[in-house]
């Protein structure tokens, strides 16, 4: 929470949103200044401490939003830098690439990182069962840095406009590195997460993350059955009223305040390189 | 013929009415979901929701009925359960308009002290031009009783195989609201889009008796929330928390989270709906 606004609604003590997205004025939305402007508010209201954010290219205005082309991929990682560097005592980056080129993911990946960018935000451009994805997870283990991941949990057998990864997926991706620590994105949002519970209870290098628009009730207890609360990470993704709400739910259903202390920051800032979080330290 | 609504205690208008001045959830439910567990759908947890979200009431469905085929089990089920929370609890039931006798269904919800009427038209195989939605919706004006319909009650993108009714049509509201029958509309569980496409999709007399839930929009960063207020009114909505599917914290949320300018928003209060 910033100085001299009221007690934050969800409650004091440090919250970082593993899940943010921020936009750019290449990404074909007139309101991209106050979309920024209107997550950073509702943050400070909440209390959100840091937003871990990416910008997906141009979100679909000059390449597909899961397939984006290089030019936009740098674009993108761009924007979501100069938001990081402008503010630099809320926001950090992940580095957004599509895996299809490699030399070129690998590239931006250190190029971003070196401009402080402090883990890989990977969407749907290629499943994640996919070998190709694999130099890309090298690079993460070499250099601690955790993979935020798309999800589509229970993906269908083919979508439009993406190649989504489910959490089965995402685990035959965690086996082949398990030294990497992989965040499976928004549990609630769209999917089956049931299935996502059942998929990854039982590999431990696989955290998830709460955002989404789906709030459904028994969401939370179940993941808290499933991976226990070492293993979830909170996050708001397009909804902040849906994270907020998932904040207050957890007080309600038991959790204790040591958990929820890992929930809302303790697990993320553990994922991360050490200093990410200056203040914050897991 | 169970006992009339009674008074609320005033203890329990307080936080909610300087936030929105909610006076009750319209779309609360009880009861079983078919495709996945719920925690205590029970009245006795909802009351307690209540109290947590300091809503005074609310009006009640029964989840298991939407996927019957003849309602009638479902609203006895409805009644029954209630009869020891009805200083808080209104029964919502179900009256599917294509059914043989379904007038006795809805006199018996009249006998019965029913604050609205449930119908679930996608469920039952009723597009959006089927007559008996309108006879339905005639029935229900006469008898002083909103209609509620629901859009969804999980995302689509989560179904079970053999949950394939799929998401109220906006069409199917627009063919009931453009029909003349003066009955209250209100729509639960409905976003931004839908909302906007039947609201422009009327005219400002017959948008006048259609009312939104707030439990299915989205705040910030999209503030669809929001630029609904600003665009329709805040009238034109009502407290939804779409218990017990839904985390009920989700509307308060919402509406702590409004923009300044819309802070004192003031939602439309449905027990001023007259004969409440």
């Amino acid at each position: 929470m910033k100085d001299g606004l009221a007690t934050p609604l969800a409650g004091p003590g440090p919250l970082i949103d593993v899940h943010a997205h921020f936009y750019q004025q290449g990404s074909g939305r007139a309101s991209w200044r106050e979309l920024n402007a209107s997550r950073l508010a509702a943050g400070d209201r909440i209390g959100i401490s840091w937003h871990v954010g990416s910008i997906l290219g141009s979100w679909g205005a000059t390449s597909p939003t899961y397939f984006q082309s290089p030019d936009d991929t740098v674009s993108g990682n761009d924007a979501m830098l100069k938001v990081q560097e402008s503010e630099r005592s809320r926001v950090r980056a992940w580095a957004a690439v599509n895996p299809n080129d490699t030399d070129f993911a690998l590239r931006e990946l250190e190029r971003c990182r070196r401009r402080g960018a402090i883990g890989i935000k990977l969407a749907a451009a290629r499943r994640a069962t996919d070998a190709l994805l694999d130099p890309l997870m090298q690079y993460a283990g070499e250099h601690h840095l955790p993979v935020l991941h798309h999800a589509w949990q229970r993906r269908p057998a083919a979508a439009a406009g993406q190649d989504p990864s489910d959490a089965l997926d995402l685990c035959h991706l965690a086996g082949r590195h398990p030294q990497v620590a992989i965040v499976l994105a928004h549990i609630g949002g769209g999917g089956d997460w049931s299935h996502t519970l059942a998929a990854v209870r039982d590999v431990p290098n696989v955290y998830l993350d709460l955002s989404g628009s789906g709030a459904d009730r028994g969401m939370l207890d179940q993941a808290l059955d499933a991976v226990g609360a070492a293993r979830l990470v909170w996050g708001a993704d397009l909804t902040l009223e849906t994270g907020l709400a998932k904040l207050w739910a957890l007080d309600v259903i038991g959790v204790t305040p040591a958990d929820r202390e890992r929930v809302r920051w303790r697990n993320a800032a553990s994922l991360f390189p050490p200093g990410s979080f200056p203040g914050l330290s897991a | 013929m169970a006992e009339r609504r009674q008074p609320v205690p005033a203890r329990l208008i307080p936080r909610a009415f300087r936030m929105s001045h909610a006076t009750v959830d319209v779309s609360a439910l009880i009861g079983p979901y078919p495709f996945r567990e719920l925690p205590h759908p029970d009245p006795g947890t909802l009351i307690s929701v209540l109290d947590r979200e300091e809503i005074p009431r609310a009006w009640v469905g029964h989840l298991p009925t939407a996927f019957h085929r003849d309602p009638r089990k479902g609203n006895e089920s409805l009644y029954r359960d209630l009869v020891p929370h009805r200083s808080r609890l209104d029964p919502a039931p179900t009256v599917r308009p294509d059914w043989p006798s379904w007038e006795k269904e809805l006199a018996r919800a009249v006998d019965e002290g029913a604050a609205a009427i449930r119908a679930y038209p996608a469920h039952w195989g009723l597009g959006p031009e089927h007559p008996s939605l309108v006879d339905l919706a005639r029935a229900c004006s006469k008898n002083g009783l909103p209609l509620l319909f629901t859009v969804r009650f999980e995302d689509s993108r989560q179904r079970h195989a053999i949950d394939v009714a799929g998401d109220l049509p906006a069409a199917t509201v627009r063919g009931v609201a453009r029909a003349g029958t003066q009955a209250r509309i209100v729509v639960v569980a409905a976003s931004r889009a839908m909302i906007e496409e039947i609201h422009w999709g009327l005219t400002p007399s017959e948008r006048e008796l259609v009312w939104y839930d707030t439990s299915w929009i989205w705040g910030p960063p999209e503030d669809d929330f929001a630029h609904l207020l600003r665009a329709m009114g805040a009238a034109r909505f009502v407290y939804g928390s779409g218990w017990p599917t839904r985390l009920a914290q989700v509307t308060r949320a919402n509406l702590t989270l409004l923009p300044p300018d819309l802070s004192g928003a003031r939602l439309a209060d449905p027990t001023a709906w007259k004969p409440y």
